[in-house]
């Protein structure tokens, strides 16, 4: 996984409330068995017409926001299904922070296993970053998760909250497996008591 | 000293480690896999040279891509990428040495219903799958949510999962439900009031006099949609119903270890005195056969009701609502029951089990899919087919102009053949009205079973409390 730790780019604004992960990448992109390869197919009904023409309305599809990094979104993004192809394709198209009011848990949890950096902020500030990212190639923002601030295009700066163990991951790039394999013992251990406590399982 | 709720408990009972922060590392007693989201997984520990810790805990389905047409396990009946994703979960399953329920197999089906059929899922579990559905456990007293493909990685490797404690929400459904209200009726109307976020963060346990009277079934699609609701986990206390169900299914324990699975099995529920962080309680009474008119879940409306406006709503809901209209082709103060729809799909991890297809063939017996309409039904699993084919079920849907199909996600999600076309609008018993979901440029209204079935023979959706 890449390393998080300060990212500096374009962010592209998509006003939308509950953005489903069949929005974000659906289902015919679903039957890789790879990760990488996704992007072209981000918001691929939102993105192009029946006929595979890019739709010019489309944010992305906009000149100024062709190379966003960061996305700042309505609330409950990510909502339904666990598809990690949701993030693999945010990630494969070059966006790796999204900033919105709330997140769907499971879409939420996957963007931290792939060095995407969700925020969560208050709608106001939502509002705020959303009326930068409307500049286009002028809302460049800076997301800097060691001291945990977003720096608008006018120098104004915001804070934000992030669980201290995933942003100890984030920024050292660790992989969660290795981490958990350190604690061995002490999953023998659960098991050879479970065996005794609940036999059955 | 407060006392616990039923996820509480599950939770206590399965935490291997907990640091200062509060980030815990839970072991998972039963992983279920599928095909879609597994491949990378698999593929990942080849590449660190991991094996899958604990294959016996371990069980593979292919659901999503097969097809639900005869013939179906010639491989050259499938599209190429759905060839090469169930082709990988063949040998992955194989090489990993998991249990696995390949498409030649009666008891194939949605991960969701086979794991309950064969008994893998029993109360007081932890089971995790790389699928947002798996909510659907809860419904045996499980803490059972979805997970992404690295956190399917990391179960296979470790079993275990790293997760931060959720927060408790009790839904209670009091009273009794009128006639021609179902279980469907109850998850649906929970999320039209909750909102798709409002669980976002918790964990769901559904109490109350009317989901105590549900069957298992019943009981399976209401925790099936907590997701929808925004709630990982949506779980339900086990009681005599629960146990009778699970009792003598293949995988489910006998003997000794039976009493010993009880006697711990009937201390989980949530104490008298235990500690809620949100309560939503709706009265059984008050719930109405309903259907979805827009494109999120929450879009919920009982069938009397007329298609809102966007100036009904507030905030973001306004561009969403006038957004969803017009995905849908509707207009505001239209009737539902005048809304006439093209096809009609009776299936999914929601509703594909036998006690749906039951009250599906009650509507539909000696009646006709109206002319012109396409119908479906597809079953959970090649258990349920069979015993549907046994009850004379699959006569009364054939009888009635319906496709009889052979088991998987089908049209639910629209990964194999089965799709709508754009424009096509769908009476759907499955779980997501998402544009594009059913198919691009699709239209699908969720309901229940029986109200699927009245559509079907209307053309229109229809109150099925008229056909009763």
């Amino acid at each position: 996984m890449d390393k998080f730790t300060k990212l500096t780019g374009i962010a592209a604004p998509l006003p939308l409330i509950n953005v489903d992960t069949d929005m974000i990448i659906p289902k015919q992109f679903l039957k890789t068995i790879q990760r990488s390869g996704l992007g072209k197919n981000l918001f691929d009904e939102m993105r192009y017409d029946d006929d595979g023409n890019e739709i010019p309305d489309f944010v992305l599809n906009k000149a100024a926001y062709r190379n966003a990094q960061i996305i700042v979104a309505g609330d409950n993004f990510g909502c339904g299904s666990s598809r990690e192809h949701a993030p693999w394709a945010l990630l494969d198209f070059g966006i790796r922070c999204v900033i919105a009011p709330g997140f769907a848990d499971i879409f939420f949890n996957n963007c931290f296993k792939n060095g995407i950096l969700p925020i969560v902020l208050p709608q106001e500030e939502v509002d705020k970053l959303m009326d930068d990212a409307e500049r286009g190639a002028n809302a460049v923002i800076t997301v800097d998760l060691e001291s945990q601030t977003i720096t608008g295009p006018d120098g104004g700066s915001i804070s934000f909250e992030v669980d201290a163990f995933r942003k100890h991951c984030l920024i050292n790039g660790l992989d969660d497996i290795g981490l958990t394999l350190e604690k061995s013992a002490a999953i023998d251990a659960f098991e050879a008591q479970a065996a005794q406590s609940r036999p059955w399982v | 000293m407060t006392g616990k709720t039923l996820y509480d408990k599950i939770w206590d009972a399965h935490l291997v480690h907990e640091a200062e922060d509060g980030t815990s590392l839970l072991y998972i007693d039963r992983h279920l896999v599928h095909e879609v989201t597994s491949p990378q997984a698999f593929e990942g520990l080849r590449m660190t040279g991991r094996t899958v810790h604990a294959p016996d805990k371990t069980i593979a389905v292919p659901d999503h891509n097969v097809p639900t047409t005869a013939g179906r396990d010639d491989p050259a009946n499938m599209t190429e990428d759905s060839r090469i994703q169930v082709a990988a979960l063949d040998t992955n399953a194989k090489e990993f040495g998991i249990h696995y329920y390949p498409v030649s197999d009666v008891r194939q089906g949605i991960v969701h219903i086979v794991g309950p059929e064969q008994g893998w899922t029993l109360p007081g579990m932890t089971v995790v799958c790389g699928d947002s559905h798996t909510a659907t456990h809860g419904a045996f007293g499980a803490l059972a949510h979805g997970i992404g493909t690295s956190e399917v990685e990391h179960v296979l490797a470790t079993q275990t999962l790293i997760q931060r404690k959720g927060k408790n929400m009790k839904v209670e459904i009091t009273g009794q439900l009128p006639p021609g209200v179902t279980a469907k009726d109850i998850t649906l109307s929970v999320i039209g009031k909750t909102g798709t976020a409002g669980g976002t963060g918790y964990v769901i346990e559904y109490c109350g006099e009317a989901i105590r009277a549900l069957s298992m079934e019943g009981r399976m699609t209401v925790c099936n949609m907590a997701i929808e609701g925004g709630a990982r986990a949506g779980l339900i206390a086990p009681d005599e119903k629960t146990f009778a169900y699970v009792q003598g299914r293949p995988h489910a324990p006998k003997g000794t270890q039976w009493e010993a699975a009880m006697a711990w099995w009937k201390t989980l529920f949530s104490d008298d005195d235990a500690h809620w962080d949100k309560v939503v309680t709706i009265r059984g009474e008050d719930i109405a056969p309903v259907v979805t008119w827009g494109t999120s879940p929450e879009d919920v409306l009982p069938i009397t009701a007329s298609v809102p406006a966007p100036e009904d709503f507030a905030g973001g809901k306004v561009a969403a609502a006038k957004r969803s209209l017009d995905y849908m082709g509707l207009k505001p103060g239209t009737r539902l029951q005048d809304v006439e729809i093209d096809t009609v799909f009776i299936g999914s991890c929601t509703n594909g089990r036998i006690e749906d297809l039951r009250a599906a063939a009650a509507i539909l017996k000696g009646k006709k899919v109206k002319d012109g309409l396409r119908a479906m039904v597809v079953p959970g699993s090649g258990l349920v087919r069979a015993q549907a084919e046994e009850e004379g079920l699959a006569d009364i849907f054939k009888d009635a102009g319906f496709e009889w199909r052979l088991a998987g996600c089908s049209m639910c999600l629209a990964m194999n053949p089965d799709q709508l076309a754009p424009g096509e609008r769908c009476a759907a018993t499955s779980n997501r009205n998402f544009e594009g979901r059913q198919g691009r440029g699709g239209r699908t209204h969720l309901m229940s079973p029986a109200m699927a079935a009245a559509a079907a023979v209307t053309g229109r959706l229809t109150d099925v409390r008229e056909m009763m």
